[in-house]
């Protein structure tokens, strides 16, 4: 898909994302607005997705298809709006977001049975694990289809992530694709102040994985070419992590570049700010 | 008292790895993970004969964990083996939502649990994991009895689709029960008819009761004896119907008195039919070093424990 076709679904999704928390009063704009332009170009562009006339199927197995798993599951509103806007549940839908009786759970869940979801993540870290099972499973299927995930900065504190990082490239899992959203924000602050993760490209390489980073990842045009430089190094017997460097709240002027937007919502006013600077490019659900 | 005699001990954790190797053979979807502890699982025909199938994690339960739930999606029937106290406590949080929230067909299979992992102490007898596993929403709890009923409860749980949690042990104790039985998940089964209190054991504490059975009936009390290998769900068909005989209850588990077997059936008598209960498990306390047996007889998990049980449940009646 053409960049500029790629970047219009993205002022739609963050739209989504600023509209959804606002309306609940609740969820996590920050690491969501951040990520836009790699889950626009991830299921826009760069994934290979089961298809039937036209339209994305789902079914849980996922075999014959790249998958997609969210560790930092607290970015739910990005991951719903490009699961919506992609024709895996009716765009209306995200209107519910954190209501009762809804299928958009505050944290992604296959509890309600949502479509395009299939593990629950919000308790951090454990993300990276359940996609190198994906991978196995694959790897038996002979399906050589990718598994990408997708984690946070600040998640990187958590213990399992080091137990999933030493495993992949001991069992040479290959067809696998870990980003982390490096926008160095969590919640109590600046993820250098609150814990330092130094260098985590180091760290991942010590590890025995092929690290690359992608500078700018709310440019459209380099997550693309970035993520088409990931798949060109996997497949090969070794893990591929992705440093991807962002900013939290990227696309709203007042949210940006800070923690404290991590999990507060724009009142009425803000909103409208907001929105003024997202340009309506599919129609408002 | 129905007899029941037995030719040889052996490991529930033996059982295990047999229904292991058969499940390698017959069903190609079934794969084996491991944090380490490939010996003591008994895992190691599985192994030589799919080491595709097998998956060594290292010292890590908990990524264990994560990539079970992920090797569900792509339809394979994961087995996360290790000791119960890091199959479970270690590792609720991963349990609790990459596969019980989740709802993906992992089978967490847990040997050395309870007292009677013996001489390595408390830090490594779990007491809580019944409890902390029948509290998951969804989760299927086995604790069977000997080699034979873990054997088939091993190869009954593949064909079953959900989380499990599959509970056995170390120490050798006799093998009374059926090579070929036909393991039913939730389906209590009856070990001896009686009418004067139902005995309701669970694991090695099955063994147990029906020795405190012939003791029992030596002294003119005729129990019932009742194996509840699946702790959820529970068979509140077959308790009550037991306990409307019977009139009193005692349960036998080697686990902590809180959130296990006990309770589970409290909760059933208390709603349903209130008779007097008697618990024989370890009484809220951390175990510690020491053989099997020694740790059994202090604990007050042998068969004279529940002679004493089943009296007093008795007296309690009317």
């Amino acid at each position: 898909m053409e960049i500029k076709e790629l970047e219009k679904i993205a002022s739609q999704v963050r739209r989504d994302i600023v509209r959804m928390v606002h309306a609940c009063q609740s969820g996590h704009p920050g690491g969501s607005l951040g990520c836009t332009e790699l889950l626009v170009a991830l299921y826009f562009d760069q994934m290979h997705l089961k298809e039937q006339d036209g339209e994305v199927v789902f079914d849980m197995n996922g075999e014959g298809e790249d998958l997609f798993f969210l560790s930092n599951g607290h970015i739910s509103p990005v991951w719903y709006s490009v699961l919506a806007r992609k024709g895996y549940f009716p765009v209306k839908e995200l209107a519910t977001f954190r209501d009762i009786d809804s299928r958009l759970q505050g944290h992604p869940t296959t509890h309600e049975g949502l479509p395009g979801i299939r593990i629950a993540s919000g308790s951090l870290g454990q993300g990276n694990s359940v996609a190198m099972g994906a991978a196995l499973a694959k790897r038996l299927n002979k399906d050589d289809h990718m598994v990408y995930v997708l984690m946070g900065d600040g998640e990187q504190q958590e213990g399992q992530v080091w137990e999933a990082a030493t495993f992949a490239p001991h069992h040479q899992i290959g067809h696998l694709i870990a980003f982390i959203d490096l926008n160095g924000q969590q919640i109590d602050g600046p993820t250098v102040e609150v814990m330092n993760n130094r260098d985590l490209g180091k760290k991942y390489e010590a590890f025995g994985w092929e690290v690359m980073t992608i500078t700018q990842g709310n440019d459209m045009a380099e997550v693309v070419k970035g993520i088409t430089e990931a798949r060109s190094k996997a497949g090969h017997g070794k893990p591929v992590m992705v440093l991807l460097e962002t900013g939290m709240g990227y696309g709203v002027d007042f949210m940006m570049g800070s923690h404290k937007w991590h999990g507060v919502a724009p009142n009425d006013e803000q909103l409208k700010v907001a929105l003024d600077q997202l340009e309506e490019t599919m129609g408002d659900y | 008292m129905k007899k029941y005699t037995y030719t040889e001990k052996k490991d529930t954790r033996s059982g295990f790895g047999a229904g292991m190797t058969e499940l390698g053979q017959e069903n190609d979807n079934v794969v084996a993970l491991c944090a380490d502890l490939v010996g003591s699982l008994k895992l190691a025909p599985f192994i030589k004969e799919n080491p595709d199938r097998f998956f060594q994690c290292g010292i890590s339960e908990a990524n264990m964990i994560g990539l079970s739930a992920g090797l569900t999606i792509g339809g394979k029937i994961p087995f996360a083996t290790t000791f119960a106290n890091f199959a479970t406590g270690r590792v609720y949080d991963q349990i609790r939502q990459s596969v019980a929230y989740s709802n993906k067909n992992v089978k967490i299979c847990a040997s050395h649990a309870g007292i009677t992992l013996g001489e390595d102490g408390a830090t490594h007898q779990i007491l809580e994991d019944i409890g902390m596993m029948r509290m998951l929403p969804g989760m299927t709890v086995i604790n069977p009895c000997d080699y034979n009923q873990t054997k088939a409860a091993t190869k009954a749980i593949a064909d079953f689709e959900g989380p499990v949690y599959l509970r056995f042990g170390r120490p050798v104790v006799p093998i009374f029960t059926d090579p070929d039985q036909k393991f039913e998940i939730g389906k209590a089964w009856m070990v001896n008819e009686g009418k004067d209190v139902s005995i309701f054991a669970t694991g090695h504490l099955v063994w147990e009761a029906i020795q405190a059975g012939e003791m029992l009936e030596k002294e003119g009390i005729d129990a019932e004896i009742i194996n509840i290998h699946t702790i959820k769900p529970l068979d509140e068909e077959a308790i009550l119907k037991s306990v409307r005989k019977t009139g009193c209850a005692v349960s036998a588990e080697e686990h902590n008195r809180l959130g296990g077997l006990g309770d589970s059936i409290a909760q059933v008598l208390v709603k349903n039919q209130l008779v007097p209960q008697e618990y024989v498990a370890v009484d809220d306390s951390f175990g510690e070093s020491g053989t099997p047996e020694k740790l059994m007889e202090k604990y007050g998990l042998t068969a004279k424990d529940i002679v004493a049980a089943a009296k007093r449940a008795i007296e309690r009646k009317s």
